[in-house]
């Protein structure tokens, strides 16, 4: 049986099966796409959007009837240029793949081998294939660098994966995805791990690059707004079911189902912003610092303040210098030059020559909750051990207070006893929150706390935190990199850029014109949840991004 | 709990149990004396001498059990010797980092740059060759190896953010050695446990061969071995009984150390 060939893609009751290890249970088969069905007309692009475990990246590597580590289809098909491709054979399935389709993966760095030429690899699929020789081929690639806006096209193929710039690296994954001239690629967050700024660029080449060469494409992202600027139709999936399909216009604007109303509004939270009070909680003094062994200084005199109650916000791109600030205050890495008045006195530069009050009262949580933890403790311990080494308590006395601190982040019963391989990316955040609130602290900075987690989740922690600096009057250090949150929470921002404080302020002024080159940039760069967004940043741009 | 292991871990254990009681329970299981003189040189098997005698006419059985009880009481000492200080040291060199860190692991370097079977030969050629001395000897060499182990493991725990918050806790240096890297460090660490037990075993019975190890009459596998190697020739079979010995208890400790390393790994909030 043969398809109309204006059909490239056609997916019908797709099911996907794993087998999962639960901690103290014996391994089972689940199921984690529950039958989903999709087409794809040749040149279209359909973004698949949903948060983590929603199965986007399971249903993109089925288009290449390929699952990942313990990951099987048990159901359904998916068709290929009029052909079942889980039915078909190993040697027919191998010329679908890096052919006639490809792939593009969220981390460039881990996918390209760092001991070949970028050029050699980019080139490869295709001439294996026997798509072109490899003169072809490498003609081919040249132009595409070129189209994908890379500098000196002629020549980057020559360098080694690590000798280019991490969006750049991105590029070129797309350069090999496209050098076979394959009629679909899947690309699988190929932003997600990228500054902001570099995340546009990268972001057009491939919209650019999509057009051009008309192929169709399957784009995964757990990031509406930015599906938004790059495909025709969206399909919000939750929990491996499709919540809504339809085009990208209509789940942007008229969204149907409450989920995807949902995702539409994240980032909503907004705070009023607080008046500077007259005795600064956090002084930080002309502080430079740099790593042992190097010449360079990775922060260089900063200067800024925080009021208690308050938050500040420290924002930059990776390498700004921003978690080297809270390192520097926290006394993991002493400045060479500065000081750090905290609560009316200067503290010591090293963290082993600070009083334990000092420790208590500035605590820390980080990005990483699932390392931030120890796998060995439970949530009482975990939770407990600060209650028991700041204040001595003992007994049912701190399991009683362990408990408080749980209904206080809004966990409740039964989680006490619990490890963390067995709570969510959310409740483990929330874990960590409660450590810090345990030891009753004056300030807590937290670094990239929102990061690692999924909109909707990250949204809940932003609420919690907000309303924990209402109750405990605790300030925040909060340090990040995408500006909705800082506009989400912050009272003051410092806007870092290579080491440096390059505007600071309270939040309504550091956020209001005239800006600066650099804070337009950033500003620029956050995606918006509307169609066109891209193509008037790329057009209005004063400065390039730190990527190119 | 034994319906659920292996059926390798379940033949590791039982044999493993089976060596440990028999050294154990060495004086009542066994039928004669230990040195005790009982039949004529190198006798076959027969029902009052079940894998017959020795070179001089003491019963193979008796001398087998007793052998085995000093072999492992003697590898099970230097294991825990070895372990202790060996992982101990490795974590404070992880932990503390720096120049302690670069002279306790030179140092280490040091002694295993010496092939620790001469070093054992020099050091005992001039100690009084007596137990305490041998599980000394035997530990020490042998906690170069797991020093290197804990050290390794332990750097990769230390830079994670949960040694990292405890120490912005301000946590001593023994709550985050045995309270947040210990934990976390324990399946290699028991996996290596093992192999370890048996190189200490292996080692013990090599050095009693050449005649450095336990000292006659006090029996041990190695010590057998050597009483009874002349009789080879002869087709005599008594010298093997060790080597089997040797080889079977070297096999169901790693079965036994597999299924524990296993077992842990996968433990709730076990990592991997």
């Amino acid at each position: 049986m043969s398809e109309p060939r204006d059909i490239l893609l056609k997916v019908r009751d797709l099911k996907i099966g794993a087998t999962v290890y639960p901690p103290g249970e014996r391994p089972h088969d689940i199921e984690i796409v529950h039958g989903v069905s999709f087409d794809l007309e040749p040149g279209r692009v359909l973004g698949l959007i949903g948060e983590s475990g929603a199965g986007k990246s399971t249903i993109g590597l089925a288009s290449m009837a390929y699952g990942r580590g313990g990951v099987r289809i048990t159901g359904g098909e998916v068709w290929v240029n009029g052909r079942d491709i889980l039915k078909t054979s190993l040697s027919d399935l191998r010329s679908l793949r890096g052919g006639e389709v490809t792939y593009v993966s969220q981390s460039a760095a881990a996918s390209f081998n760092p001991a070949k030429p970028i050029m050699e690899q980019v080139t490869e699929a295709a001439v294996r294939h026997g798509k072109f020789t490899r003169k072809q081929a490498e003609e081919r690639a040249i132009a595409l660098f070129g189209k994908l806006g890379l500098p000196n096209p002629e020549t980057i193929g020559r360098r080694y994966p690590h000798q280019v710039s991490g969006g750049q690296l991105q590029r070129c994954m797309t350069a090999l995805a496209l050098c076979p001239e394959p009629d679909l690629v899947v690309f699988d967050e190929p932003t997600t791990a990228l500054d902001v700024t570099t995340q546009i660029d990268v972001l057009k080449a491939i919209k650019e690059a999509i057009r051009d060469t008309g192929v169709a494409a399957i784009y995964i992202t757990h990031d509406l707004a930015v599906v938004a600027q790059v495909s025709d139709d969206i399909m919000v999936l939750k929990l491996g079911d499709m919540v809504e399909y339809g085009t990208t216009d209509q789940i942007i604007n008229n969204p149907q189902e409450d989920y995807t109303k949902a995702l539409v509004s994240v980032r909503s939270i907004r705070h009023e912003e607080k008046k500077p009070t007259d005795d600064p909680l956090l002084t930080v003094e002309g502080v430079t610092a740099r790593y042992k062994g190097t010449k360079f200084d990775v922060l260089k005199d900063v200067n800024v303040e925080l009021h208690p109650g308050q938050t500040l916000a420290v924002v930059g791109e990776s390498g700004s210098g921003k978690s080297t600030l809270a390192r520097a205050i926290t006394g993991l890495l002493p400045p060479s030059a500065g000081q750090i008045t905290f609560d009316g006195h200067v503290l010591t530069p090293n963290l082993a020559t600070r009083p334990r009050e000092d420790l208590r009262e500035l605590q820390m949580i980080y990005q990483m909750a699932d390392v931030a933890m120890n796998p060995r403790q439970t949530v009482g311990t975990i939770i407990g051990r600060p209650l028991e080494f700041y204040f001595g308590l003992k007994g049912a006395e701190k399991r009683r207070r362990v408990q408080e601190l749980l209904d206080e982040i809004e966990m409740g019963d039964g989680f006490i006893d619990r490890y963390p391989a067995e709570l969510s990316g959310g409740q483990k955040q929330r874990v960590c929150i409660a450590r810090a609130l345990a030891a009753k602290p004056k300030l807590i900075i937290c670094d990239e706390v929102t990061s690692a987690l999924d909109p909707l989740v990250a949204d809940g922690i932003l609420k919690l935190l907000l309303q924990l600096q209402k109750i405990e009057n605790v300030a925040y250090l909060f340090i990040t990199h995408d500006l909705a949150t800082v506009r989400a929470i912050a009272d003051s921002i410092a806007v870092m850029y290579q080491g440096q404080v390059v505007r600071y302020g309270p939040k309504s002024q550091v956020l209001s014109p005239p800006f600066d080159d650099y804070t337009d940039l950033l500003l620029s760069s956050v995606p918006e949840m509307r169609l066109g967004w891209l193509e008037d940043v790329i057009a209005n741009r004063k400065m390039e991004s730190a990527g190119n | 709990m034994i319906k659920n292991m292996p059926i390798a871990a379940v033949i590791g254990l039982f044999f493993t149990a089976l060596y440990f009681l028999m050294a154990i329970f060495a004086p009542l299981i066994a039928p004669y004396g230990m040195a005790e003189v009982v039949g004529g040189v190198w006798e076959p098997p027969s029902p009052e001498h079940l894998i017959g005698t020795d070179n001089i006419g003491r019963d193979l059985l008796t001398r087998m059990i007793y052998g085995g009880r000093t072999t492992i009481f003697i590898a099970t000492a230097a294991t825990i010797l070895s372990f202790t200080t060996g992982s101990v040291l490795g974590f404070l060199a992880a932990v503390v980092g720096g120049w302690v860190d670069q002279a306790m692991s030179r140092f280490v370097d040091l002694l295993m740059s010496i092939p620790s079977l001469i070093f054992a030969l020099v050091v005992l050629s001039v100690t009084p060759v007596t137990i305490p001395v041998l599980i000394v000897v035997m530990g020490l060499l042998d906690s170069t190896r797991v020093y290197r182990l804990a050290r390794a493991v332990a750097v990769d725990i230390n830079v994670m953010d949960y040694v990292e918050a405890a120490k912005l806790r301000g946590e001593g240096r023994a709550w985050i050695i045995f309270r947040e890297i210990l934990p976390n460090a324990l399946s290699p660490l028991v996996a290596e446990m093992g192999l370890r037990f048996i190189f200490m075993v292996l080692f013990v019975s090599t050095l009693s061969f050449l005649g450095l190890g336990v000292q006659p009459p006090a029996a041990d596998w190695g010590g057998i071995v050597k009483e009874n190697k002349d009789g080879i020739v002869y087709g005599i079979g008594a010298a093997l009984w060790p080597a089997v010995a040797i080889a079977t208890l070297a096999i169901s400790v790693n079965l036994v150390a597999d299924w524990v390393l296993n077992r842990t790994t996968s433990l709730k909030g076990g990592r991997g």
